[in-house]
């Protein structure tokens, strides 16, 4: 068998028959060919060693001691945000500097209308309106997006709606940027222990008319009781009215818009009031992280402006 | 020693070939060891604000390695315009230097999670971890459950932590080694490295903080989420200057 195909490749290279061996045997009979590398093939490879020195020399490459080569005639220059030129061999980190200080430089007449502008002022301007619109759109789907939706829609039960025209702690251009710079804490006691669970149930019967459900008159009562009197103490943070207050971020429960108990979506009362019920029994607690650490003041101020736009701002 | 020889004794083959490929490894890893730059110094009024995990974040960081998120998450945010403005600034080498392993990964199925600490509150981690859809719905990643389920498993945590001290991270066991680490990283962090205190901070920070929004007990959750919520968060940027991390390359 080998002896065939071996005949079969001197035959169909009839003129290189004579290319010598490596002289080494296998076997007794099989044997290597010796045949020289294409000459560009191996001008190519003598290429990539003087690439390699010549790299050498021009970037940082040898360690030498505690320190390294720098290289030569490869300075990276750039002016920095104070105004100082800085001058350093190449690395990468430097070369994003350059081109972080860049971009800016050429963002930076918008960004600087941004930054001197208020608020107000950006929403009623149709160039910078739309610079910090798409600039803001971005920054929402990083870093809002993720509990808010991308829509802004929330999740029921954890995440409030941010495009309806509903609002725990205000809707206003301030009210939001404040929201966004310092986070928020919402916080109910839970009732578990403070209150049975007939009470709770009349709580959750009260609660539910106040947004207009045909509930039982008796329980009703009962629960408005427990509700503006001390047992319950819910007053204090929904208001009388039930309206809730924007510096507590307590919910107005008379509207028809549901953030913790999915109200909207259970078909009978009965389910309707065990949703509530579930939010009495077991308090809220929930945290917007803080923003002012990860983000800069234009980027809180534009994306307040975005949020306010997204369907409700007040 | 004639080619000859080489090729026909397979054990000389092994020897010989194992050195030639080393010496590229050898000639590109070593040096680091010894360059003053390799990792930067990240010191705030004297004191290093890089330090190793808690006992909790310990657990966390072994459940993230149990589970695999190494394989679809990196943990390494390249010095990238696209990569600065997504996901903050670029990783440095101090940020991983009490990894063992490190988790920088190679392959970005999920984002980057070098910076996610402090990002999304607690109870966003929880309900994530257990059904991702749930919050981000063209998520791919699978649903962890059993976490929240799970109670964490923290008998070994002091064993754990020798084991680290092995391999470099200062965790103080005498009084010597402690008192170093207040000087190193201050007070209140060398009090949660010391390992004969090690389950009583772990439990005392599980209860502290409740990750995950149940108290009577320490799940697995607890730690995951912990340790989640330190990443990326030890470096203060702000104290330091533009360009400062540059200098180190």
């Amino acid at each position: 068998m080998s002896t065939d195909s071996n005949s079969k490749v001197q035959g169909s290279k009839g003129s290189k028959q004579a290319v010598q061996t490596t002289g080494h045997a296998w076997d007794g009979d099989i044997q290597e060919f010796n045949n020289p590398l294409p000459t560009w093939w191996v001008w190519a490879f003598y290429a990539t060693i003087v690439f390699a020195v010549i790299y050498w020399v021009l970037y940082p490459a040898w360690p030498i001691g505690r320190d390294y080569t720098k290289g030569v005639m490869n300075d990276i220059e750039y002016t920095d945000a104070s105004g100082k030129t800085v001058t350093r061999h190449w690395n990468t980190r430097s070369l994003l500097d350059k081109e972080m200080v860049q971009a800016k430089a050429e963002q930076k007449k918008y960004l600087d209308q941004l930054a001197a502008a208020s608020i107000e002022e950006i929403a009623k301007d149709d160039e910078k309106s739309n610079f910090a619109y798409s600039m803001a759109k971005v920054l929402f789907a990083d870093n809002c997006a993720a509990c808010h939706q991308p829509g802004g829609a929330g999740v029921v039960g954890s995440y409030p709606n941010l495009a309806d025209d509903d609002w725990l702690w205000g809707g206003s251009f301030k009210d939001i940027k404040t929201t966004i710079t310092n986070g928020r804490n919402g916080y109910m006691p839970s009732f578990k222990a403070a209150l049975s669970s007939e009470k709770i149930d009349d709580v959750a019967e009260y609660v539910l008319s106040l947004s207009k459900h045909k509930t039982d008159a008796a329980k009703t009562a009962r629960g408005k009781a427990i509700f503006n009197g001390q047992e319950g103490g819910c007053y204090y943070c929904h208001t009388k009215a039930g309206t809730g207050m924007v510096s507590m971020g307590s919910a107005n429960l008379t509207d028809s818009i549901w953030t913790l108990a999915d109200v909207p979506s259970a078909d009978t009362l009965e389910a309707k009031k065990a949703a509530v019920k579930q939010v009495i029994m077991n308090g809220v607690n929930r945290k917007m992280p803080v923003w002012k650490e990860r983000l800069t003041d234009t980027q809180i101020k534009i994306l307040a402006f975005y949020v306010h736009q997204l369907g409700g701002g007040k | 020693m004639k080619h000859e020889t080489i090729e026909t004794n397979a054990a000389w083959l092994i020897v010989l070939v194992f050195i030639v490929i080393s010496i590229g490894g050898l000639a590109e890893i070593v040096p680091l060891y010894f360059i003053d730059d390799t990792v930067e110094d990240v010191k705030v009024d004297g004191i290093e604000t890089v330090r190793p995990y808690s006992p909790l974040e310990v657990r966390g960081r072994d459940i993230y390695m149990r589970e695999g998120c190494y394989l679809c998450h990196s943990q390494m945010i390249r010095p990238f315009r696209d990569e600065a403005l997504r996901y903050g600034h670029y990783s440095l080498a101090a940020e991983s230097k009490f990894d063992h392993p490190f988790q920088w990964g190679s392959k970005r199925t999920g984002p980057d999670l070098a910076r996610v600490g402090k990002k999304y509150s607690n109870q966003w981690h929880v309900e994530h971890l257990t059904a991702p859809r749930s919050v981000v719905k063209e998520s791919i990643m699978p649903n962890y459950p059993w976490l929240l389920k799970t109670d964490l498993e923290y008998k070994d945590i002091a064993e754990r932590m020798k084991a680290l001290k092995m391999v470099g991270v200062p965790y103080s066991e005498t009084k010597a080694e402690y008192e170093a680490n207040v000087k190193r990283f201050g007070k209140d962090v060398a009090k949660f490295l010391d390992v004969n205190q090690a389950e009583n901070n772990l439990m005392a920070q599980a209860l502290a903080n409740n990750y995950d929004g149940n108290k009577s007990n320490i799940t697995e959750m607890d730690a995951l989420v912990a340790y989640l919520q330190v990443l990326g968060t030890m470096v203060d940027f702000s104290k330091f200057e533009d360009g400062y991390f540059s200098t180190f390359r």
